[in-house]
């Protein structure tokens, strides 16, 4: 197990390399072959008792590693026990932005997702599995198929595993979009209740893992539950995939014990000694002051003190140029347009909301924005079939405690830090008397070009393209979408 | 157990009938979608009843929930 291959993110700590053990330095899939060389084969599954693989689960402490951070034990027992016979559904949708481990996971290690799900499949008494993944990214489909197909060819799973490529939007990979797509409706969110693992695939109680907890799930029925905790911390525990971007010298995909302190795991990807804050999360995610945040651990229960959840385990370092509340009006506006446009509070909270962060960012005030923002963020959340609203206003009401200086400073239209550090990038578009709406049309691209010629500094949508030469790049598809697509409004077709 | 307005968000096209009917329990945001406190007390319940049938979108029902249940 502690066997690492060179050119892989090494996780820190003897023998904690796990998930990414067998990934190949060149970034294509390990073979079926490599794969078993390396953790051994598939368990004999049938025969055994189907509660014990949940029980080694639930020794083992692992919880989801899609966001929520659920126990995944309790799930798998209430599907378990729910009425009908159970589906099995693979996220591997990765719709965060600033995420890249499910995809480098699926890219790199697809038969350890493979056999997660056969082993869920099995604990959960499923003849049906499901595994989803992003329909803009072929590559990674191609990637899966082709490790189905030698998997088939050794006869390995009793269960078969259907592959989708569904509508990539934010919300879409929210599980009970997928289930409503799986249905043959739209990749819409629903209301709840019910919830999947009641009634979801086709009325069935329906488990819904995220990859990588099922990649986890593969070695726990390995190795079992106990060897799963001798990495990380009593309340957080194995390892986890991280997604490190912004202002690093080698953004890209770590794996690292749980609980491992946030200045330790930016420190792998060599952050900016000059950064002071970072995005916890991702989009979804909440912003700090780094100083507060490096010693904690990053797990959920040693960021609850600071507000911060690990989220799918995305870091982001604030550029030292950079306007945090820029940044975060810019990812709100993203959030706004990616809504699924169901809900009243959703369709009119975020791109309200939005208008106001984008108004102080820019310091091209209509009113009070930052007045504005104080009365609408509380009102907005919880307010929506899904966590959509939810995570929008956490990440914006985080921007506003973080950058609670640059705010005031914005709100009486004096520059914030970013601009009298003498990024000129910023400063131009503060004062350059354009609207915000003007603003708004041109940041994502010319902005931003700009200020990484004068700045020098590293964006996340740049992140794994500019990791080139360094050697935790993990990407080989040729058809990469930039991590922070330009909003463009729906269609309706668009969600089918 | 207690009496909770439950609201569908998708069905809720902000009539805004409900915070008409049921103000001590409902109001509308700035946008005209209800704002809800949930528990309803015993004195309300038959006006809560009245507020849900009225819903022209049939976004809101009448729950029997355990006290502790987490929901929105």
């Amino acid at each position: 197990m502690t066997q690492h291959q060179s050119g892989v993110p090494r996780a820190r700590g003897a023998g904690t390399g796990r998930l990414t053990s067998s990934w190949h330095p060149a970034g294509r899939a390990a073979t079926l072959r490599e794969h078993t060389a390396c953790y051994g084969p598939l368990p004999q599954l049938t025969g055994r008792p189907r509660r014990e693989l949940i029980d080694q689960v639930a020794t083992g402490g692992l919880t989801g590693r899609g966001g929520a951070g659920f126990p995944t034990a309790t799930k798998l027992r209430a599907v378990a026990s729910g009425r009908g016979r159970p589906v099995v559904v693979a996220n591997g949708m990765e719709s965060e932005p600033a995420s890249e481990k499910d995809q480098a996971l699926l890219a790199r290690s697809p038969h350890l997702v493979l056999d997660g799900i056969a082993m869920a499949a099995e604990a959960v008494g499923a003849t049906e599995a499901h595994l989803c993944l992003a329909r803009t990214r072929d590559w990674l489909v191609d990637s899966v198929l082709a490790a189905q197909a030698e998997r088939q060819r050794a006869g390995l799973d009793r269960v078969p595993v259907a592959v989708h490529a569904l509508p990539h939007h934010y919300v879409s990979s929210a599980e009970t979009a997928l289930v409503r797509w799986l249905n043959g409706g739209e990749a819409k969110p629903a209301s709840t209740p019910p919830r999947p693992f009641e009634r979801g695939v086709r009325k069935r109680p329906t488990l819904i893992d995220n990859a990588e907890t099922l990649a986890h799930l593969a070695l726990i029925g390995r190795y079992g539950g106990a060897w799963f905790r001798r990495a990380g911390r009593a309340d957080a525990t194995g390892t986890m995939l991280t997604t490190v971007t912004g202002s690093v010298a080698r953004p890209g995909v770590y794996e690292v014990e749980a609980g491992l302190p946030v200045g330790e795991v930016l420190a792998l990807a060599g952050l900016d000694a000059a950064s002071e804050a970072v995005l916890i999360g991702g989009y979804f995610g909440t912003w700090h002051d780094l100083r507060r945040v490096t010693d904690l651990p990053l797990s959920a229960a040693g960021l609850r003190q600071v507000g911060g959840s690990p989220g799918a385990g995305v870091l982001v370092a604030l550029p030292p140029g950079a306007c945090g509340l820029a940044e975060a009006a810019r990812i709100l506006r993203y959030l706004a347009s990616q809504s699924a446009q169901q809900c009243g509070p959703c369709i009119f909270g975020l791109p309200a909301i939005a208008d106001d962060l984008t108004q102080l960012a820019a310091i091209r005030p209509d009113g009070d924005p930052l007045a504005r923002l104080r009365r609408r963020l509380p009102v907005i959340a919880g307010r929506g079939a899904c966590h959509h609203p939810d995570g929008a206003v956490r990440m914006a009401a985080s921007a506003l405690t973080a950058f609670a200086a640059d705010a005031d400073a914005h709100a009486h239209g004096r520059s914030c830090r970013a601009a009298i550090r003498g990024r000129e990038g910023f400063d131009q578009q503060c004062r350059s008397g354009q609207r915000p709406d003007d603003a708004d049309r041109r940041d994502t691209e010319q902005f931003w070009d700009h200020d990484r010629r004068r700045a020098g500094a590293q964006f996340w949508r740049e992140g794994s393209r500019r990791s080139a030469t360094s050697d935790v790049r993990w990407d080989a598809g040729p058809q990469r979408t930039a991590l922070l697509p330009v909003p463009r409004p729906f269609a309706e077709g668009d969600w089918r | 157990m207690t009496l909770k307005v439950r609201i569908d968000r998708t069905a809720c096209t902000g009539h805004g009938l409900c915070a008409d009917l049921l103000p001590e329990l409902i109001e509308l945001d700035e946008w005209g979608y209800p704002i809800i406190v949930d528990s309803v007390p015993p004195g309300l319940t038959a006006h809560t009843r009245r507020a849900v049938s009225a819903c022209p979108a049939l976004a809101l029902r009448l729950a029997r929930e355990p006290r502790q249940h987490e929901h929105r």
